[in-house]
């Protein structure tokens, strides 16, 4: 059984079709990637995947520990709470908090106390605040950023910000990662390092994850199957060896560096 | 080891809070503060409670609200009827908790909504409910004597009354904002899509805050009926609406300290320009613009004041009186 099924899903925003009719599986543990020239459809799968948008026809279909979801139509924080976390391709951190209070934040569906307690400060918040204070910094030190907890996101340096992000989805602690262009801006030392990053949490998370990325030495690189999307439909799908020599992606990147890796 | 409940620094807080109670139940009995002090006192007491629960909207949550008097409006009405009607000591608690409680469930109603729309249009359709309680109450005839109002409501609220509420309410918002809760309502305003996606259910969160704004703006509604003897629907109109806002906002969106500060500040400056009767309102204004232009973030912008200040002054002194 795939962690996540997605069947024929399609997303028209009035007249124009920004995907058409994709459908893909993703197992346990892998980690896919989806490709494809600007402007082709990938965020917006990403945005369907996680109810930013609501499907105009398709399904969705989470599967974890043999307990079948259907996603599509759920707002989305409900696929937050699924199992499905992200990062944007345009940084969307919480800019004025801290480090800190970006990654901590992202643990609220995990914190146990209700409101009464949350006004009176009551035993169980003291208990639960201390435990997401603690595990916010072993997250923060994973990502190095333990040394910057009290500087506000927005202060920090382009590199670092992509990184506090995977920091604060997976916080939310996920089965499913989406990463939306996580080397966009990087220089290719921090995309090696970003690489080597996102390998290291696929296995200390147990995750399954699937990229985003123009960086095709990135994506040639570390993922294990590609999906390519070209205007909203999907031209192929195989392992970056077969996507490298394949006509339609070689035809649809017209010129883009494909086979460079 | 027990933390929390009986910290160092807890008790500390405790008799600087107590301390400020009693100093001033002192001043007032030996007629220090005088009757017209006393009146400025209440309006700081319920203005904090105003500033700071709209601030819990607006500035923590980001929710522009123009509608605050009117939740106010709830809390002044059903006090003042329930107490009119039997004026004891528990009728005047009853009513302060009962329209909390139906400012509360109306900013509920309204807040399901109109909490869709963002900005400008949540703004344009809060100052409309707000609005719409107003003329409500003027046309409930027979319950609230119309436009001409209510006068002769009898006087629970004291000093002890409005410091209990105040630090109460004040306590609370602040509790709620250092918790997950009130964090995830920060999240809202820093960016919702974002909020969404990890996990916070935004709807949910901005109802909340719309909730407990009301029923805050509720008790002060209470406060002010039963200490100023006269309420009438006018008094809650747009123009309070504002003057709340210019609190929040002069103070700094999104920090407590600087809307207590700000809703002293305005009682103060508004009572030394009573002097000045006619050109009031235009000195009021100019102060205003004076200071958004040289703190266009606020007095405080988002940051707080905390006792910590005291603290650090106290060891300067400590230390001066080392040296000697
Ligand atoms: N909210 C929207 N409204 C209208 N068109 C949109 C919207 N979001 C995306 N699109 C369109 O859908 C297409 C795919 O966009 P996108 O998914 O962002 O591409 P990619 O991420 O592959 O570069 C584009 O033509 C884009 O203009
Ligand atoms: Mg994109």
């Amino acid at each position: 059984m795939p962690l996540l099924k997605v069947h024929k899903l399609t997303k028209s925003f009035g007249g124009l079709t920004a995907v058409l009719n994709v459908s893909m599986e993703l197992k346990q543990g892998e980690l896919v990637g989806l490709i494809g020239p600007n402007g082709a459809g990938k965020t917006t799968v990403f945005n369907l995947l996680t109810g930013v948008y609501v499907p105009t026809s398709g399904s969705i279909i989470l599967n974890k520990a043999g307990a079948e979801q259907e996603l599509q139509g759920l707002k989305p924080h409900r696929i937050c709470k699924a199992g499905v976390a992200r990062t944007f391709q345009n940084i969307r951190l919480f800019k004025d908090l801290t480090v800190f209070d970006n990654v901590r934040i992202a643990m609220h569906k995990n914190v146990r106390y209700g409101l009464l307690s949350s006004f009176l400060h009551l035993p169980s918040y003291h208990r639960e605040e201390k435990r997401i204070s603690e595990a916010t910094m072993e997250l923060l030190r994973i990502f190095k950023l333990d040394g910057k907890k009290d500087e506000y996101a927005k202060n920090l340096p382009y590199g670092e910000q992509r990184h506090l992000e995977i920091a604060r989805a997976l916080a939310t602690n996920p089965s499913l990662l989406l990463l939306d262009e996580p080397a966009a801006g990087m220089n290719p030392a921090e995309t090696a390092q970003l690489t080597e990053l996102i390998k290291w949490i696929r296995e200390k998370f147990n995750l399954t994850i699937l990229l985003i990325e123009h960086d095709m030495s990135l994506v040639m690189k570390i993922c294990e199957r590609i999906y390519v999307l070209d205007y909203g439909i999907l031209i192929a799908e195989g392992t970056p060896d077969e996507i490298r020599s394949n006509k339609r992606v070689i035809e649809a990147y017209l010129g883009e560096d494909v086979g460079d890796a | 080891m027990k933390k929390g409940i009986l910290s160092a620094q807890f008790t500390r807080r405790l008799i600087l809070v107590v301390l400020a109670y009693v100093i001033v139940q002192l001043l007032i009995s030996v007629n220090i503060i005088n009757d017209y002090l006393q009146a400025t006192l209440t309006t700081i007491c319920i203005n904090i409670i105003l500033a700071v629960s709209l601030n819990l909207i607006t500035g923590f949550t980001g929710q522009f609200s123009l509608g605050h008097a009117g939740f106010m409006s709830i809390g002044a009405y059903t006090c003042a009827l329930l107490i009119l009607k039997d004026p004891t000591m528990p009728n005047f608690l009853l009513g302060t908790l009962l329209g909390s409680l139906l400012a509360a469930l109306v900013g509920f109603l309204v807040g399901l909504p109109t909490l869709r729309l963002r900005g400008d249009y949540l703004a344009i359709a809060t100052l409309g409910m707000a609005e719409i309680i107003r003329i409500m109450f003027i046309n409930m005839d027979k319950i609230t004597n119309g436009p001409r109002g209510l006068s002769g409501i009898p006087r629970f609220v004291n000093w002890t009354w409005l410091f209990i509420f105040t630090v109460g309410t004040v306590l609370l918002i602040r509790n709620f904002l250092r918790s997950s809760h009130g964090r995830a309502c920060i999240a809202i305003r820093e960016d919702e899509i974002a909020a969404e996606a990890m996990g916070i259910n935004t709807t949910w969160y901005k109802v909340l805050a719309f909730v407990i704004g009301a029923f805050c703006a509720g008790i002060a509604g209470a406060l002010y009926a039963s200490y100023f003897y006269f309420i009438k629907p006018d008094l809650f109109g747009f123009l309070k609406s504002v003057d709340i806002l210019v609190m929040v906002v002069l103070g700094g969106l999104g920090s407590i300290s600087g809307s207590i500060l700000a809703a002293i500040l305005l009682a103060v400056i508004s009572t030394l320009l009573q002097s000045f009767s006619e050109i009031r309102m235009i000195l009021y204004a100019l102060i205003l613009i004076v200071i958004m232009i040289f703190r266009p973030q606020g007095l405080l912008g988002s940051k707080e004041i905390s006792l910590s200040v005291f603290n650090r002054l106290g060891r300067l002194f400590a230390f001066e009186k080392e040296e000697k």
